[in-house]
């Protein structure tokens, strides 16, 4: 029962950090936006998180400033490939280098300092459920707002008017603008909104998760985010199964050594990267399959005057 | 009224990357500047401790040469690829694969004074790094599986691959438990050219590929091919250049030269495998390709200047008193400045007074 318990409530607060980014990131990419610099953002995010809760002393100061932060650097990213038509890899590994940096700078002087954890949200007599209590009902707020943010995507993608205004010009940016739509606004606005989320993401991992701040701790989550979208082929539900999922490997490398399996910890720490290059060539095999969910136009240049 | 307008270029200008890269440079001293105040420190100062202390003693040129050869050698692979639009940004893994292949000769032949050892771990550096790389080329090529994602997640499964390493098999029996491997021998390391730096040999082996990239891309058929199918994918297909051909061979070539580069370390400046084999050389290494316009030459250059970052960052420590996170901020904003400013490789900005305008033109 322990080990179930382990596992599903480990589960939901290992994937929250993934879900934020990634559904931020599904956004923009619904948008025809493919903004490689969330490893970036999140770090930022992390580092400025952290700051503004060990000055201020609230999360919500906290989680505001990573997604002011995140937003602002995605925005750059927006610019560079809406006004100046840069190309949109280069584009996005430019914020991504950017953010690291500005990352390590921002933390420099609170490496490997800590922060008091968001505290469990008192959910009353839910949480003394037998085995659904510590299951789901001992989790803080960022753990249930994640949630929350999967509808909240699903309905914006597929219910309504701005969803289809999103997903129209993700297909064709050029007959959105024939249509009069504002092409360039709403992907910066996806773009913005993905950044947000992305801070709010690191933000989560640095003052949750484990509430301290260590110079590369996002260690390649911004990637796999970016992953995430292809394997879940662009489709919010199953974007957000793989979120739950890689939360549950994550979860490997702690739990194999607790129940004293001798394998090397290398191999467990790289276990995450190695089932996302497994799970991009099985999901990536059929290339028609790929190029029907995709938004047509995520990563060309928009050629519009 | 004189005014300015945005126009296409009629014709490719030489000397429109040298305008775009000179100007990012530019921004980036006047943002840098910004960043100097930031810590309190009077901008000239901070700049002249990142752009001209490191020049101003042997030592600080050699440093700079030191960092140029493994820049060097990545970007011009990388730049290949980027040219035919295939996305090697796992060159930091490749040069770490490269690290621990030279490394297994070395330790193997340890105490050995054959001449033969160094040119082997060259080629076994060179084979691991393709080797690597080769994996995110097979990939692409069969499962169609992005190569940006499988290069980064590629790097990360290497990093752990040496952390293994250098704290089990590869480590020094008599080190302590310090998780690097034994020193190597003189046989084992590239011979220093400047005495009193550390720079070596390796520095030959960025050149000597920035040669071989000036022919390849210049002169052969392949790197025609490659090109042709970056700019205009349609007319590669109809030509029947194999695009599955195009991704092995960019993967490759980046891979074997940033698997040098990954040699250039251990048998140069460290003389051991350890932790820590690059400070990020594989990501900087594609702001060099892309600062240097993807052309060998600009390549060479753009490599002494990111050079001078790295090196001008430590130096800015020491003397002003700057962190050095400085260097990755820098490195960000020249790779973002150039970006914004490439829109000038195709189109100019023209002043348009009543004079330039020619008689009877229709009017705006």
């Amino acid at each position: 029962m322990d080990v179930l318990i382990f596992i599903v409530s480990g589960t939901l607060a290992a994937a929250t950090a993934l879900l934020f980014a990634a559904m931020g990131e599904l956004v923009a990419e619904k948008s025809g936006m493919l903004n490689l610099g969330i490893e970036g953002m999140m770090a930022t995010g992390a580092a400025m998180g952290f700051v503004a809760l060990s000055v201020s002393g609230s999360h919500s100061v906290g989680f505001l400033a990573a997604a002011v932060l995140g937003a602002v650097l995605s925005l750059i990213y927006a610019m560079l490939t809406l006004v100046f038509r840069a190309n949109q890899v280069a584009s996005g590994l430019a914020i991504g280098i950017l953010g690291l940096g500005l990352s390590s700078a921002i933390g420099k002087n609170y490496e490997g300092k800590t922060v008091t954890g968001l505290e469990e949200l008192d959910l009353g007599p839910l949480s003394d459920i037998p085995l659904l209590g510590p299951m789901f009902f001992q989790q803080d707020v960022m753990v249930y707002l994640s949630i929350v943010l999967i509808f909240a995507t699903w309905y914006l993608l597929n219910r309504t008017k701005l969803g289809l205004i999103i997903r129209a010009i993700g297909e064709s940016p050029e007959s959105a603008h024939a249509l009069g739509l504002k092409v360039r606004l709403i992907r910066a606005g996806c773009v913005a909104f993905g950044g947000a989320m992305a801070g709010i993401g690191g933000a989560y991992m640095s003052t949750a998760y484990t509430p301290l701040w260590a110079e590369g701790m996002i260690a390649g989550r911004g990637w796999i985010v970016v992953a995430l979208t292809v394997f879940g082929t662009w489709i919010v539900k199953r974007v957000a199964f793989g979120a739950y999922l890689f939360g549950s490997i994550s979860l490997l490398e702690l739990s194999i050594q607790a129940f004293g399996v001798n394998v090397p910890s290398q191999l467990m720490s790289a276990m995450p990267y190695i089932v996302t290059i497994v799970m991009l060539a099985v999901i990536s095999r059929n290339p028609v399959f790929i190029r029907l969910n995709s938004p047509a136009s995520l990563g060309a240049t928009l050629k519009l005057n | 009224m004189a005014r300015f307008v945005i126009e296409a270029r009629p014709e490719r200008s030489v000397w429109a990357p040298i305008q775009v890269s000179l100007l990012a440079i530019l921004l980036t001293c006047i943002g840098g500047s910004f960043l100097f105040m930031a810590y309190g420190v009077a901008p000239l100062k901070g700049l002249e401790a990142v752009f001209i202390d490191p020049l101003r003693s042997t030592y600080g040129i050699g440093e700079v040469l030191l960092k140029m050869a493994p820049l060097l050698l990545i970007a011009q692979g990388l730049a290949i690829g980027f040219r035919a639009q295939v996305w090697n940004i796992g060159a930091e893994g490749q040069l770490i694969v490269g690290a621990i292949g030279a490394s297994l000769l070395a330790i193997q032949f340890d105490g050995t004074t054959s001449p033969l050892l160094l040119p082997g771990m060259i080629i076994a550096g060179m084979v691991g790094g393709m080797a690597w790389a080769g994996v995110a080329a097979f990939l692409r090529a069969q499962f169609n599986a992005n190569e940006i994602l499988v290069t980064f997640m590629l790097t990360s499964v290497a990093l752990q691959l040496l952390y293994y390493l250098v704290s089990g098999p590869m480590r020094d029996p008599m080190g302590f438990n310090f998780p690097q491997s034994i020193s190597f021998g003189p046989s084992a390391t590239f011979p220093i050219l400047i005495p009193g730096t550390r720079v070596n040999a390796s520095l030959f082996l960025g050149l000597g590929v920035t040669v071989l990239a000036l022919i390849f891309v210049q002169r052969s058929l392949a790197g025609y091919k490659l090109s042709v199918g970056g700019v205009a994918p349609g007319a590669a297909m109809y030509a029947g250049f194999s695009s599955k051909r195009a991704i092995w061979l960019a993967l490759l070539i980046s891979g074997g030269a940033a698997g040098l580069a990954g040699v250039g370390e251990v048998a140069g400046p460290l003389g051991m495998l350890q932790r820590n084999v690059s400070p990020g050389y594989g990501y900087a290494g594609i702001i060099v390709a892309v600062l240097g316009g993807l052309h060998p030459i600009g390549i060479l250059f753009a490599s002494a200047l990111m050079a001078l970052v790295y090196v001008g960052g430590d130096f800015a420590l020491l003397t002003v008193g700057v962190p050095n996170a400085v260097t990755g901020i820098f490195q960000g904003m020249l790779l973002t400045f150039y970006l914004a400013c490439s829109f000038l490789l195709t189109q100019r900005i023209r002043r348009i007074t009543p004079e330039t305008v020619p008689k009877g033109a229709p009017a705006e």
